[in-house]
């Protein structure tokens, strides 16, 4: 099971606490896994991708096992470690100053 | 007997104030969806419980969300906001072509007679519309390409359709107004639109006759009186008698030209009330003082409303959408301010109380008075 872990407004948003758990059965990729996330919680399309481009929005971040992944192409395959689930997909906001 | 609800959109939340209708004690409601923007709310006039708002965050974009209890609780619904075929372009800030996008969701209108109905308008400029509770967005395109598109070109704060005002005796008829492309106005239900600015003078631009790229901050009418329109734009106010054919500026003696709400007294259609800023390069009010000014005559003749509301070191703002009125008698007056306050006045303006203060910057104030 893959291990995601929402930022605070997203866990509000989807009703969700702690971390949500994926199973994927292609091979896991970074766009597969949010396929999934969208699947299972409708209203988070948009939130982590633009619906129309498909892009990741450009205040949200994706790191995994020590990695930011943001900047990967989509078809970019999980590492391993997060495929086990040993280590989540962490999914948060750019930092901003203010 | 009767009471008041009044929805309060800000840069970090929702917050629902109630009171009876003597209106004398208020209970706060709220955050609803802490950290986000929540540019307005509405609440639809033919079922009250049902209210829509617009959620929306610099991180993770838009959501709609809609109540069907009064606020007390909340569901996203539809938050794909897709133009209708190619987008094409308006004028960018340096004058060239720069494709429509989408930003946020200025401003929700629900329908005067079905609950399920619902407009919105846009950044990037555009107004859509959902027939189905908000799940579904359609863009009324009629209005981005009637031929004047290309030409709009956004204003500091973005090229926003903040103002839609419906008519309830003629429904196919829809008034507009875009920052900074200025008013429209169909009489098909959306189809085709025409660009009303007659008599808009605005500033130093070249062309004063222009036909748009007039800076409109609200429009604001008398339900009784639908074909009178005032407007509170960068560079004055102004009233039309005609249904937007002919503007007049009716700014007379206000301490300056500038300011963003205007609001219609409920019970009286040419007492109007504009709340001046000192000007475009100082959004504060004039001398540190925050005046609420009343004409009773429809505008040019107006007086300072000071009772009860700071007339000293007071430098908040009071954006377009963040006043309104409620149809108890005598009228209610409400306002919200960048400085968290929410303020009331239940005497047609004639002293004002805070009913809230402390709130995140006010983004909007809708009023609903309910039986």
């Amino acid at each position: 099971m893959i291990r995601v872990v929402l930022p605070q407004h997203l866990r509000t948003l989807s009703s969700t606490n702690g971390e949500l758990f994926v199973e994927l059965l292609e091979e896991p990729t970074i766009c597969r896994l949010i396929d999934h996330l969208e699947q299972q919680h409708p209203m988070l399309k948009g939130t982590i991708r633009d619906q129309i481009s498909g892009s990741r929005r450009p205040f949200v971040r994706f790191f995994a096992a020590g990695l930011d992944l943001s900047h990967e192409p989509v078809d970019t395959v999980l590492p391993l470690s997060v495929q086990s689930g040993r280590e989540p997909f962490i999914i948060l906001g750019a930092m901003a100053g203010g | 007997m009767s009471s008041a609800r009044v929805l309060v959109g800000t840069r970090k939340g929702a917050f629902i104030l109630r009171s009876d209708g003597r209106r004398r004690s208020w209970s706060v409601d709220g955050p609803f969806f802490g950290g986000w923007e929540l540019y307005h709310l509405k609440g639809s006039p033919k079922d009250p419980e049902r209210i829509y708002a617009s959620q929306s965050s610099s991180w993770f974009g838009q959501q709609i969300q809609r109540s069907d209890d009064g606020g007390r609780s909340w569901n996203p619904v539809g938050n794909l906001f897709e133009y209708d075929g190619a987008a094409g372009t308006h004028q960018w800030y340096d004058g060239t072509p720069h494709p429509w996008e989408f930003a946020r969701v200025w401003h929700l209108e629900p329908s005067l007679g079905d609950p399920d109905t619902v407009y919105a308008g846009v950044e990037d400029a555009a107004m859509f519309k959902s027939t189905d509770g908000g799940n579904k967005w359609q863009e009324m395109s009629g209005l981005r390409l009637h031929g004047s598109g290309s030409a709009w070109q956004p204003g500091a704060g973005g090229m926003c359709l903040h103002t839609i005002l419906l008519d309830e005796a003629n429904p196919k008829r829809i008034f507009i107004a875009i920052s900074a492309a200025g008013a429209f106005r169909t009489e098909d239900g959306g189809d085709s639109w025409k660009p009303i600015n007659r008599g808009l003078t605005s500033g130093e631009i070249p062309d004063q006759e222009a036909e748009v790229g007039h800076c409109v901050h609200r429009i604001a009418r008398h339900p009784l009186r639908p074909e009178v329109l005032f407007m509170q734009k960068h560079w004055g106010v102004f009233r039309s008698d005609d249904a937007g054919d002919k503007w007049t500026k009716v700014s007379g003696d206000l301490p300056s030209d500038f300011g963003f709400p205007i609001a219609v007294h409920p019970h009286e259609p040419e007492t109007i009330y504009v709340i001046p800023i000192k000007s475009d390069a100082e959004h504060y009010p004039p001398e540190g003082m925050l005046r609420v000014y009343r004409s009773r005559v429809g505008g040019n003749e107006w007086e300072p409303l000071t009772s009860g509301l700071p007339q000293s070191n007071c430098y908040v703002n009071v954006l377009r959408d963040a006043m309104d009125v409620d149809s108890l008698d005598p009228g209610g007056v409400y306002f919200g301010t960048t400085g968290g306050q929410v303020y009331g006045s239940f005497d047609e303006g004639d002293t004002w109380e805070a009913l809230a203060s402390h709130l995140p910057a006010v983004l909007s104030v809708e009023v609903q008075t309910l039986p």
